[in-house]
């Protein structure tokens, strides 16, 4: 087991958004969590990269309990995002937006060997190296924020959303991105609203309601689930 | 034309100071969306770090604007740790309150100690030579302020481009919590910016000294303003900007003075700022969207 979150509770303002989650995740998994909107599954996120600090519970990753470190730290140990809506640097070009993502590293040959893996894994990104983020198409800024998480050399990732507001194709192309990303050796921990192609790559998952986690199972078994083909997938 | 010329380059001397000062304010704004009103007396601690060293001292011109930057960076940087990080989380009209506060305890904390009166630089600190250039008077002072802006800017921009903080800096102006999940930290990058900014303020304070050749604890209230006003010309928050806006309301006020209406001067600069805020709040380079100032 490389994560966990052991009845994890946050406050929202005077709103409780996560009612005591408990949830693992072994090495090497794609782990999926499924939900409405509003379910918690974004403030699970934030919280495990440290930007909410939660009421109680506990975040252990490889071993350590993490639960009272700061953002950086976490980047630092190997848990790095793409959150929901991308949120890539506009301003700046896709170059630095990359740099930005290995800002806690030192050795810049690395770094550098690192940027030209992830143009290769996004030709579209390399051709449009100089371009500030803000020019590029949703599903190239959705790449970029990949991409970009990807270059602070994570041991897992967190993926906020990918498909959000991207056509089919392009969302297929991510999901595929995404199993070559898993199969390269980084866990994955996937967001989404579009259950089906989340449950389709993920060897297990968790369906979030309202801060509760209901069910869990693997990808199959989710799918095949009442509960879930009656809300999430729309049978 | 000749009297065009010399009030061109009377206000381009004049301009380059309030971008110096422009560029504190708007990356300040750009970063933590305050307009730092005590901006203005860093500016006035750095002349009269200057007047102290230059005086006091045999040091000449650049240790003395070389000390005057530092003892603003560490000032920016104590300002910005003791009064406003506290209040990050804030209402943003509680941070503008306590900058004014802030502002006016400078200038009183200051007064107190040297009194109100005005100082002079003492002769001889820059060479007093002026040069005619078919009919149009520049002098040595005015040159080394504008070449001294130049390359000033032209670091800042090369900081704020090229190096890992300057871009982590853009990047916290844009999106503090994407920065936070990159691994930066915020409040160091916030510390940074107040210290360029502020080592700016120190070298304007410098210049704002030796162009009108008298100090006093108040003096940094009217350049603060103007460079405010530049700021928002340029469009808040937007670093190019800073630099066009100081220029040209340099420029302007030094033609409306040139031109027969030198008790205008002021109204001029500030009606340009109602006119941009009723026109385009934005600026003229800044984004859509219009800032609230």
């Amino acid at each position: 087991m490389i994560f966990e979150l052991q009845d994890l509770v946050v406050n929202y303002g005077v709103i409780r958004a996560l009612k005591g989650i408990s949830l693992q995740i072994d090495e090497g998994e794609i782990v999926t969590l499924i939900g409405a909107n509003g379910a918690g599954k974004s403030t699970t996120l934030r919280t495990i990269s440290g930007l909410i600090k939660p009421k109680s519970g506990k975040i252990v990753f490889d071993g350590a309990d993490i639960t009272h470190q700061n953002a950086a730290k976490r980047v630092a140990a190997g848990i790095s995002q793409a959150p929901e809506g991308r949120r890539v640097f506009a301003e700046l070009t896709v170059t630095e937006n990359l740099e930005m993502g290995a800002f806690l590293r030192k050795n810049k040959a690395e770094v550098r060997a690192d940027m030209e893996e992830v143009f290769g894994r996004f030709p579209i990104l390399a051709e449009r190296r100089k371009q500030p983020a803000g020019t590029l198409s949703g599903g190239e800024q959705q790449m970029l924020a990949i991409g970009r998480a990807l270059m602070a050399k994570p041991r897992m990732m967190l993926l906020d959303e990918p498909s959000l507001g991207l056509a089919p194709i392009v969302v297929k192309e991510i999901f595929a991105i995404i199993r070559e990303i898993n199969a390269a050796g980084t866990t994955i921990f996937l967001v989404e609203q579009n259950a089906r192609m989340a449950l389709k790559i993920a060897n297990r998952g968790y369906v979030l309601e309202t801060g509760t986690i209901t069910l869990t199972g693997t990808g199959d078994e989710l799918a095949a689930a009442d509960e879930v083909q009656r809300s999430y997938l729309g049978h | 034309m000749e009297r065009f010329l010399q009030q061109i380059v009377n206000g381009v001397s004049l301009g380059s100071i309030y971008a110096l000062i422009a560029l504190g304010y708007t990356m300040v704004y750009g970063i933590i969306k305050l307009i730092n009103f005590a901006h203005g007396d860093v500016l006035m601690i750095g002349a009269f770090v200057s007047f102290a060293v230059t005086t006091f001292t045999r040091l000449g011109f650049i240790p003395a604007l070389l000390i005057s930057m530092v003892t603003c960076m560490c000032l920016g940087v104590i300002i910005e740790r003791v009064a406003y990080k506290p209040l990050r989380n804030s209402s943003r009209i509680a941070v503008l309150i306590t900058a004014i506060g802030v502002s006016l305890l400078l200038e009183y904390t200051l007064m107190y100690f040297v009194g109100a009166q005005t100082r002079s630089f003492r002769q001889g600190v820059l060479p007093a030579t002026i040069y005619n250039i078919g009919g149009v008077r520049i002098s040595v002072q005015q040159i080394i302020i504008i070449l001294l802006s130049l390359v000033l800017m032209m670091l800042l921009q090369f900081i704020v481009r090229k190096t890992k903080q300057g871009k982590a800096m853009r990047a916290v102006s844009f999106d503090k919590e994407a920065a936070q999940l990159m691994g930066i930290n915020v409040d160091r990058t916030i510390s940074f910016t107040f210290l360029l900014g502020s080592a700016l303020a120190g070298a304007a304070g410098v210049m704002v000294g030796i162009y009108y050749n008298s100090i006093d604890p108040l003096m940094g209230m009217m350049p603060g303003l103007k460079a405010f006003v530049a700021a928002v010309f340029g469009g808040i928050g937007n670093i190019p900007g800073a630099m066009v806006g100081g220029l040209s309301i340099g420029v302007i006020e030094t033609l409306v003075a040139g031109y027969g209406a030198s008790l205008y001067r002021d109204a001029a600069v500030f009606a340009i700022l109602i006119l941009v805020l009723i026109l385009k709040p934005s600026g003229l380079m800044g984004k859509g969207g219009g800032s609230k100032v």
